[in-house]
């Protein structure tokens, strides 16, 4: 397995920590950035996991982690507004109390993208489970060669962590290029789908890793364009999505071939997956 | 060689092609400069043949009453812009408008159709490369189409 897990088993893992919210962030119309006060000294995660957040009475959803990995003090996730729970989860106020299982799944093989080029591929809300990966590959820059974030968004509107974007493309070690699928009035940027952004990134086919995380749609392209390109399947890492329910590999709900993405994933990469990814059964 | 033979003969779209049919097709083409704002051509003219850009932002638009323009696309250098001048009836089906300082290279539609004629071979090539051009748009289109990043209810 190429990518690490790194949850310690809980003694009563079903059972969630009630955690304080200390603030509430709204990010667009319908996605919002809960800060959670974690238990004790901090909650060390690893980019691409992610945590079950319970809200009382209502219920339990995975919801990725998109806070900085290098700051354990602070549990930030981001959350889209789609169902009953994320309604709830959305609509807490600071000070309210939730419940946090985890954090559960892989993580992102930053390391194994070291001495290369990395590229970021990303569209809409799927930024938020990359973020704490573009936070931990920024914090060692020197690591890597070229560093490209590619993103694409619905409109102008709806571009996540824009003000983050904004500062991440003002760096001169970082590579940051931006479309939408619909424009606007005022927006000059490019129009278009994030896969049109690829023929525009530098980096080398033949030592490139790729991450790439979006709609299963958006990532399929993507993968299909990298792979022209001449990205070999093993240096392809997705984050898979499924109907998750205990998030540690006991209901099944999430099994994905011979995978359960609670466990084994939700970080994979493409050579692991081996055409999975693209039975329509699974 | 002429300096459109030396822009376009390293240029992927025509990796493959000899060097005598891309100089076939460089002889078709003369370098043009566009500056930010400026339409370079609009829906419904005369579309007399593909636009390679070489620098600068296009945006594809089309006009919507109550609304303006709307873009619909935008290329880049790099990219190839125009193939209505393939078919009948020979009309732009969108507007072209400059987002950023462009140069490019204009080539004359019917010239090319005229040596693709004489030389089938070249023809054939030419038209593998804009077919494939015309289908990663049309792949394109349809994941625009498909709102993929829209809430999910």
């Amino acid at each position: 397995m190429s990518t690490q897990l790194l949850a310690e088993p809980a003694v009563r893992p079903m059972h969630p920590v009630p955690c304080r919210v200390r603030s509430v962030a709204r990010e667009l119309d319908d996605t919002f950035t809960l800060d959670i006060e974690p238990p004790g000294d901090g909650w060390e995660f690893a980019p691409g996991q992610f945590t079950m957040l319970y809200a009382f009475g209502v219920g339990e959803v995975p919801i990725s982690i998109s806070g900085d990995p290098n700051d354990p003090s602070r549990l930030v996730q981001t959350i889209r507004a789609v169902g009953a729970v994320t309604d709830a989860l959305t609509t807490v106020s600071p000070g309210d109390t939730i419940g946090v299982r985890g954090p559960y799944g892989s993580a992102w093989p930053t390391g194994v993208a070291e001495g290369g080029d990395l590229l970021i591929i990303t569209g809409g809300i799927g930024l938020a489970p990359l973020r704490p990966a573009i936070l931990e590959v920024l914090e060692n820059r020197d690591r890597y060669d070229n560093v490209t974030l590619l993103y694409g968004a619905r409109s102008p509107g709806e571009l996540l962590f824009a003000d983050e974007l904004q500062e991440w493309r003002g760096r001169f070690d970082l590579d940051v290029l931006i479309t939408v699928d619909h424009g606007d009035k005022v927006w000059r940027g490019p129009v278009g789908v994030v896969t049109s952004l690829i023929s525009r990134a530098s980096f080398d086919p033949e030592s490139a890793v790729a991450f790439v995380c979006g709609p299963e749609i958006m990532m399929r392209f993507t993968i299909q364009d990298l792979e022209r390109k001449g990205i070999t399947d093993d240096r392809l890492y997705v984050s898979m999505e499924r109907n998750m329910k205990c998030g540690i590999g006991l209901c099944g709900h999430c099994q994905m071939g011979r995978y359960f993405v609670c466990k084994d994933g939700p970080i994979l990469s493409c050579a692991e997956m081996s055409g999975t990814f693209w039975t329509r059964e699974v | 060689m002429s300096e459109v033979f030396d822009l376009i003969v390293g240029h992927p779209f025509f990796a493959g092609m000899t060097h005598d049919q891309i100089k076939i097709v460089a002889e078709t083409g003369e370098l043009v400069s566009y500056h930010e704002g400026q339409t370079i051509f609009s829906e419904g003219t005369d579309a007399v043949g593909p636009l390679l850009i070489l620098s600068g932002d296009v945006a594809l638009e089309l006009q919507t009453p109550g609304h303006g323009p709307q873009v619909i696309l935008t290329l880049h250098s790099g990219d190839f812009l125009g193939w209505s001048w393939l078919y009948p009836p020979y009309r732009w089906t969108y507007d072209a408008h400059v987002h950023s300082n462009a140069e490019a290279i204009r080539f004359d539609g019917p010239r090319l159709k005229e040596a693709s004629e004489v030389d089938p071979a070249l023809g054939y090539e030419l038209m593998k490369r804009f077919t494939e051009m015309l289908v990663n748009r049309m792949q394109s289109i349809r994941i625009q189409l498909l709102d993929v990043y829209s809430t999910p209810r």
